[in-house]
């Protein structure tokens, strides 16, 4: 394309170097080469969240019950809404990134910083939102129990709604020491602290004859499995072992581990993408601003790093179906 | 791509753009349709898309795979400007791509189900 900055000098000979059998720029030629191989590590990830999932078919979370939150509206159960709208504002900001590539294709600065500058803005709102997001999902919801087995319970009243350990769990007075690092002779940092111990929600539960559990498998209409009272309680008093809120990389309230991790390193880096789009995006549009491009007679550049934001904005779109819809 | 010689026709010719700009709002309103499409399928969960199942998945998730390939297909066509680019650059990134990751979503989804198996019908028991 005429907008390669590079001259070999040897233009027009076929073995001279500087031939473009396929009509694109070098810098073109390197961003699809890289947007392949990073395609390549994102289906890595997908495949293998897929690999996971199909290992525990039975239990795996089902995303409408995890991610029900919508920014502002506390207590409503907005299944999946908020994800949808990060969706649509991310596709949102690739139009307006084409827009800036197609404007710089006529040469037009003002509306390429124009466009550069609602892309970030774009951005900037996905990544807020998807910080959000990962909030919402460490604080957790409900609480649940961890068996001996590392499997999840959580607590339902005898109409189905879940219902949250702090509604039931009873308050067990206990005299805690703290010892700090200074004073022993092996000390080992405390782990996270729950808000309530196993005790407690054991004792909370055994009072309360209107609370079941669910457990984690999924029934034949692929609804997780609920026990009857008494299973509940052997389950509770038998196989309970720690109470469980949110979610880190080792333990999560929703289910299996694996779904937290995987949640947290493909949105992950799904996010950091988009971070680092958000930084080129800023750098080519100040040199927009200040001419460069104008300058050099080509904006090829808002092209390249338009197909990495595109590219962004694809791999959304299949984080969004394997992790969230189906 | 050169400047003026975008290729304007989308859905196979039958929708016909007269300049980019817009074909990308065109594209852009086709995706949103196909997107809130599928959060009305998520959301609604139609129950002979749950019940039926084809090569052993739900056909509620063969539409949402099916839809997404749908949008990947318009996003690297439109906004990449794949549609405008030489068929040699089309197939060495499209192809290379289609068949590196079908074949391993292929391998891990058959192994990931026989460890289910596995579990589900022997005596392994697993804390991970």
């Amino acid at each position: 394309m005429e907008a390669t900055v590079v001259e070999t000098g040897t233009e027009g000979k076929t073995w001279g170097g500087g031939n473009q059998p396929l009509k694109a720029s070098y810098g073109k030629m390197m961003m699809w080469f890289f947007i392949v191989s990073d395609a390549l590590t994102f289906s890595g990830f997908l495949a293998s969240y897929g690999f996971s999932r199909f290992k525990f078919i039975d239990s795996w979370p089902i995303a409408d019950e995890v991610f029900t939150h919508f920014p502002f509206l506390h207590g409503v159960e907005a299944p999946m809404y908020y994800v949808a709208l990060m969706t649509f504002i991310l596709i949102f900001s690739s139009v307006t990134m084409v827009l800036a590539v197609d404007a710089g294709h006529k040469m037009q600065k003002g509306k390429v910083t124009l466009y550069m500058f609602l892309t970030i803005i774009g951005g900037v709102i996905f990544v807020g939102s998807q910080a959000w997001e990962w909030a919402t999902f460490i604080k957790g919801d409900y609480g649940a129990v961890e068996t001996k087995g590392g499997k999840i319970l959580q607590f339902l009243d005898t109409e189905g709604e879940r219902v949250a350990l702090a509604d039931f769990a009873t308050n067990i007075p206990t005299a805690r020491q703290v010892h700090n690092e200074s004073e022993g002779v092996w000390y080992e940092a405390e782990p996270t602290k729950t808000s309530f111990t196993y005790e407690e929600v054991k004792a909370g539960f055994l009072a309360n004859d209107n609370l079941l559990v669910r457990t984690q498998y999924l029934n034949e209409h692929g609804e997780p499995t609920v026990l009857s009272r008494e299973e509940s309680v052997a389950k509770i008093v038998n196989d309970g072992k720690l109470v469980v809120e949110g979610a880190n990389l080792k333990h999560n309230e929703y289910g299996p581990p694996l779904f937290a991790d995987f949640f947290f390193f493909i949105t992950g880096f799904h996010g950091f993408h988009v971070f680092s789009g958000i930084v080129i995006n800023i750098i080519i549009f100040f040199n927009v601003v200040i001419g460069t491009y104008e300058r050099r007679g080509s904006y090829e550049m808002v092209e390249k790093v338009g197909l990495y934001w595109h590219f962004v904005d694809l791999v959304w779109v299949f984080v969004f179906t394997f992790f969230y819809l189906v | 791509m050169a400047h003026d010689n975008h290729n304007l026709a989308i859905f196979r010719g039958a929708v016909k753009f007269k300049s980019n700009v817009q074909k990308i709002w065109g594209v852009f309103v086709f995706l949103s349709i196909v997107t809130v499409v599928e959060v009305v399928f998520g959301i609604i969960k139609p129950a002979f898309l749950t019940e039926n199942t084809f090569l052993a998945m739900k056909l509620l998730n063969w539409v949402f795979i099916i839809l997404t390939i749908v949008k990947a297909y318009y996003i690297t066509w439109d906004f990449m400007h794949m549609r405008d680019e030489k068929s040699g650059l089309r197939r060495s990134v499209v192809w290379t791509g289609i068949f590196l990751i079908a074949y391993l979503v292929l391998i891990l989804l058959i192994e990931g189900d026989y460890i289910f198996e596995i579990y589900k019908e022997n005596y392994i028991k697993f804390d991970f």
